[in-house]
């Protein structure tokens, strides 16, 4: 009841900002729109709808970063969070409370951005579900990234470091805009190195039937997730701590 | 019988002490005031009596319950209205008194029954579907305070519970505040004189982490020879440096 009661006014908090709405579904959704736009009217294949749609819906995800981040961040810097830690609110009410709801919004985000790939030639097929499930630890990477930046930093450096930073960082080197091969080397070695392309990738195996390329990619978005979950929760707690003091 | 009973108080972040060894004294009912300047100490011993900060010595006990053992039966019997009106910015007057009810475990008959109390005792009904964001200054603070009105709590915490508002909504307030008074303990910390001695039955001076004096306003005046509260506080606040 308790957690149930934080959870929905979290989501109402996230789900009221009408900035949220437009970056998270809305900006992504106009990406795949002019990519594809690009694509009918080039002759080279560049933005191949199956290739493009799990990238789109890593870049929407990231905004999920955004969401979770801001909202605690707003939450530490209102005092809003120190009213609750005085309530009979446990440690794990809180992180469980702020992580909960935005997994159905991150679901919710994949599906919208799915449904609009279908109208751009997307083939409807079980790949298609298999790929949104493989997308759903990506969701739980971004949803801890989120969590760890809420807790550290205030609403600006949120919005410059998840907003900017880590947009920009999961779109160029998740291999959606271009073939990282193409600039091979150190840069590619980077992008492997990080979970985003690995996210992308999965994904495009999951849609295209090659079913024994997503585990070995899913594996490092898994990895990543699990480490920045444990970091984000671990760091929650001493903030906890830190912000009473 | 006595609410609130702390002793030997103390917390020092590395070498300063924020708090030195406070033992003081609230009796059930009291509207007790703690007076001090920036610095004294006022919010570190809140944030130890409302148990979001461990004291480094001492303990205090909360109707028999111990801050520092027992921190969850403390918490179920107290609340804060913190010193920024700490409320759900985009949600609706009622949605927060809700939230908060909800947190403390009341059903939804209680909760609509609770809701509907603190509106009309916090002159809130009009503005109940209203997001909290767009109410004024001192809106916000009524509305703070009915959040922390909401759990029942038999010690509440006021936290600068006027600060910044205009001299309407502050005596607006403080009309609100004296209608709490006898039926709960109320710890109201405040800059403000005038605000101590009209609405406290009793108030404690602290001045770098020390309580310098306790009493009621005319004892204080007496104590320190004084005809203002005012002029009470500066002679108990400054006394160390004078007396060097």
């Amino acid at each position: 009841m308790r957690l149930l009661a934080f959870a929905t006014r979290n989501s109402k908090e996230i789900l009221r900002d009408p900035l949220n709405l437009a970056f998270g579904i809305g900006f992504p959704l106009v990406i795949l729109l002019l990519l594809s736009a690009i694509q009918a009217n080039i002759p080279v294949e560049l933005f191949v709808i199956d290739k493009l749609i799990p990238g789109i819906a890593v870049f929407g995800l990231s905004f999920i970063s955004i969401f979770s981040g801001m909202l605690i961040t707003k939450d530490r810097g209102t005092s809003f969070l120190m009213r609750l830690f005085t309530t009979p609110l446990s440690a794990s009410d809180y992180i469980t409370g702020y992580t909960l709801p935005l997994l159905p919004m991150a679901i919710l985000q994949i599906a919208i951005s799915f449904i609009v790939a279908f109208f751009l030639g997307l083939s409807v097929d079980a790949n298609v579900l298999l790929s949104v499930i493989v997308l759903m630890p990506t969701a739980v990477l971004f949803i801890g990234i989120g969590l760890l930046a809420g807790s550290i930093f205030n609403e600006k450096q949120v919005s410059s470091i998840c907003g900017a930073l880590l947009t920009n960082l999961s779109a160029w080197l998740s291999g959606t805009w271009f073939d990282l091969s193409l600039i091979g080397g150190w840069f590619k070695e980077i992008a492997y190195a990080l979970p985003f392309a690995h996210a992308v990738d999965a994904g495009r195996a999951a849609i295209s039937g090659d079913y024994a390329s997503i585990l070995p990619h899913l594996w490092w978005v898994i990895g990543y997730a699990v480490v920045i979950m444990v970091i984000a929760v671990t760091v929650f707690r001493k903030k906890m701590s830190g912000d009473k003091e | 019988m006595i609410a609130i009973q702390t002793t030997n108080l103390t917390k020092k972040f590395q070498d300063k002490t924020a708090v030195n060894s406070l033992n003081l004294s609230i009796e059930q009912g009291e509207l007790f005031a703690l007076l001090g300047v920036n610095g004294a100490g006022k919010t570190t011993t809140i944030k130890m009596l409302t148990c979001l900060s461990r004291p480094t010595n001492g303990d205090t006990t909360l109707l028999g319950d111990s801050i520092v053992s027992k921190p969850h039966a403390v918490k179920e019997k107290i609340n804060v209205s913190p010193q920024e009106t700490a409320v759900a910015r985009n949600l609706s007057v009622k949605e927060n008194l809700e939230l908060i009810a909800q947190i403390y475990g009341f059903d939804k008959k209680v909760v609509d029954i609770k809701v509907e109390e603190m509106l009309t005792s916090f002159s809130l009904t009009d503005v109940s579907k209203d997001k909290a964001k767009t109410l004024s200054g001192g809106m916000q603070r009524r509305l703070s305070i009915a959040m922390a009105l909401i759990s029942n709590p038999q010690i509440l915490f006021l936290d600068e519970p006027t600060l910044g508002l205009d001299v309407i909504a502050r005596r607006e307030l403080w009309t609100a505040i004296e209608k709490l008074k006898g039926g709960i303990t109320i710890i109201l910390t405040t800059h403000y004189m005038e605000e101590a001695e009209a609405l406290s039955d009793r108030i404690g001076i602290m001045s770098k982490g020390k309580l310098k004096a306790v009493g009621t306003v005319s004892e204080l005046m007496e104590k320190t020879n004084t005809n203002t509260l005012e002029d009470a506080f500066v002679s108990l606040a400054t006394k160390e440096e004078v007396e060097r």
